[in-house]
């Protein structure tokens, strides 16, 4: 098996809120290996946003800090390095793509020149090198005619073509580590097929890691070798997608798998009802409680799921699930 | 090729603009009562209404307005704005020699207080809650509120009697002979106070709406692109956020740009610059119509120009205004 690239241990984020300090992720760890792809998955709020932003080193200041674990980053911890050194990782060895292509690039540069900014950056290019290559990528990205396209600015694309340009920022310094944060929500069906296939593409050409953040399990089912799955800053269910959608022991990975809606082939009169999880995910004030924060949603609830938080059961070699109830859900 | 017809459509605009302001203007002034034979016959102590009668005939005020103002469109479009009663000399002249010393004022004041003020909202933003922002606030507040007469007196007696480092009035000394160096530098001696004065109450503006928007600009989504590329923090500053948060300030720079030529009119008041202001408050206390037309002319062709400037500017800035969308 590779060594990991990227290694999170243990890692707490706090969020200082109003009403006090959350812990939006809690104890959450997990690895990466060179060339892999996994997926996390969770609804809003459940800190898949934040472990992004951790690694990056972009927690949302002065209210976001690590309170403690490691992200190692080869033989560096990210947590502890000087703000010089995580300048020179990001953007180079560690990218990210965001959520948002339609506000996350620059109004008033060209496209053109925020590739080539980046590769000014980290790889030592002069303004033409860089334009030249900025081309070039644009060409890896699919934007047709890239010739002319390096000088437009963002209005004058669409939002399938500026995420295209946000991947070719990502992908300019051929990142190691490639973070999506939901890198298709803002983007219709078939342009996110587009983006998706691009995505894996590029990853089987350039061999960099990618940590894709979704709440589409289908995206995960399509892009992901291994899975993780976040509810309220914990990691609940981890595992080879294979076994965690053939084979799910945690009560909330069932709920996510059991709302994906179908389509029917042949649309009958009775069409069938779309599912939900009840209730909802616990607020802020509640995070970090030593019990399972799934319980108040959950129909497996015993006293042991209030008493205590569930630690790790592992199903197999690589499946972890943190419930008490792990065992007799299969 | 877009580009040259937008700029010739916005000079067709801005010339229409000064028509109307030149038309308005004339009526406006007719209609107030009071003209130059009133000011003659006061000043030879009285006059009999014969006497009044033939002093209008000499100036042609006996003439239907309707017929003035197309003689005196006429001229404008000639570059001729007439004959100053009070003065005796062409106003267009009159006007040439004053305008250089009110542009410079104007001018310098309007750029520094765009310069300093952006660089103290920038500097107030980064820090929001820091004792510099809240100093700028407070320097902005008082800058704001002070009026620009008394700013002015205070600095004079500060700066000119009690520590005499600033001349008190005019522009230039008139012992320094010859031009060169020393002449240009007497001259910014002389423009300090005034400009600080005048900058005071823009920079205050400008200084609180940049950091508005510098801070709003902060927050946007290509900022943490930026941050993500792994730039440093003066490059995202600078680079990123800057030019995102300048168009606000320019376009109120822009419309505040009449208010400079204003309130330039108060400055050279107090500081006797021998500027357009200082012969705007004699021509109207003289009632000199075509000297007060002439420099409302004058003062409108200043603010329409800094209004077109300011739309280039923009353009320069904002790609999405240049493409017209």
């Amino acid at each position: 098996m590779n060594k990991p690239i990227l290694r999170v241990e243990d890692l707490t984020v706090t969020l200082t809120t109003r009403d006090g300090i959350a812990p939006v992720l809690d104890n959450v760890s997990f690895s990466l290996n060179a060339g892999e792809s996994i997926g996390i998955v969770g609804e809003s709020g459940c800190g898949k946003s934040m472990t992004a932003l951790a690694i990056m080193g972009l927690l949302p200041q002065p209210v976001g800090n690590i309170a403690s674990g490691r992200i190692w980053f080869g033989d560096e911890d990210m947590v502890a390095v000087s703000d010089a050194r995580m300048r020179e990782i990001r953007g180079n060895d560690i990218s990210m793509i965001f959520q948002e292509p339609m506000t996350s690039l620059n109004p008033v540069y060209t496209i053109g020149e925020q590739i080539a900014e980046v590769l000014r950056r980290h790889q030592n290019m002069n303004r033409r090198q860089a334009m030249v290559r900025a081309t070039e990528l644009l060409d890896a990205v699919r934007v047709p005619d890239p010739a002319r396209r390096v000088r437009d600015y963002p209005h004058q694309l669409s939002g399938g073509q500026r995420q295209r340009v946000m991947i070719a920022i990502a992908l300019a310094c051929e990142p190691r580590v490639l973070i999506a944060d939901e890198p298709t929500t803002a983007l219709d069906v078939t342009v996110q097929a587009q983006i998706f296939e691009l995505l894996s593409d590029l990853q089987s050409n350039t061999g960099t890691a990618v940590i894709m953040i979704t709440h589409d399990m289908g995206a995960i089912a399509e892009m992901s070798e291994r899975m993780i799955v976040m509810y309220a800053g914990r990691k609940v269910e981890e595992g080879t997608v294979d076994d965690v959608l053939d084979n799910p022991r945690h009560p909330y990975t069932r709920g996510l798998i059991a709302c994906v809606p179908h389509i029917q082939e042949v649309v009958t009169d009775q069409r069938q009802p779309l599912v939900e999880i009840e209730g909802i995910v616990p607020s802020l004030s509640e995070f970090g409680q030593n019990a399972c924060l799934f319980a108040s949603r959950c129909r497996h609830v015993t006293d042991q799921c209030l008493a205590a938080r569930p630690p790790e059961a592992q199903v197999s070699l690589q499946h972890h699930a943190a419930c008490w109830h792990a065992e007799k859900l299969s | 090729m877009s580009f040259l017809i937008t700029t010739a459509q916005r000079i067709v605009y801005a010339a229409l603009l000064l028509l109307a302001v030149v038309i308005l203007n004339f009526i406006l002034i007719h209609l107030a009562p009071g003209d130059i034979a009133d000011t003659i016959a006061g000043d030879m102590g009285g006059a009999d209404a014969t006497v009044m009668a033939q002093i209008r005939i000499d100036y042609g005020l006996d003439q239907p307005m309707l017929y003035q103002l197309w003689k005196y469109l006429w001229g404008v479009l000639h570059f001729d704005f007439g004959h100053s009663f009070f003065f005796n000399v062409s106003v267009a002249d009159l006007i040439l020699e004053r305008l250089p010393a009110t542009l410079l004022l104007v001018i310098t004041a309007q750029i520094l207080a765009l310069v300093i003020g952006t660089l103290l909202g920038v500097i107030s933003a980064r820090r929001p809650n820091g004792p510099l922002s809240h100093f700028v606030t407070l320097i902005a507040l008082f800058g704001y509120s002070a009026p620009v007469f008394w700013t002015g007196i205070m600095l004079l007696i500060t700066f000119s009697l009690w520590i005499p480092i600033f001349p008190v009035a005019g522009m230039q000394d008139m012992t320094i002979e010859g031009g060169g160096l020393a002449h240009y530098l007497d001259i910014a001696h002389h423009m300090v106070l005034p400009v600080i004065t005048l900058a005071s109450i823009f920079l205050a503006l400008y200084s609180r709406l940049c950091r508005a928007s510098m801070m709003e600009v902060l927050g946007a989504d290509y900022i943490r692109t930026a941050r993500a590329k792994g730039l440093s923090e003066s490059q995202i500053i600078y680079k990123h956020a800057l030019k995102n948060s300048l168009s606000p300030v320019v376009t109120l720079a822009g419309l505040q740009f009449s208010a400079v030529v204003s309130g330039a009119v108060l400055v050279e008041a107090v500081f006797s610059w021998p500027g357009l202001g200082s012969l705007a408050l004699q021509s109207i206390i003289a009632r000199d119509t075509p000297t007060i037309l002439g420099i409302l002319f004058f003062s409108a062709l200043v603010v329409v120009i800094g209004n077109l400037l300011t739309d280039f500017v923009l353009r320069l800035i904002d790609p999405r205004i240049r493409s017209g969308r």
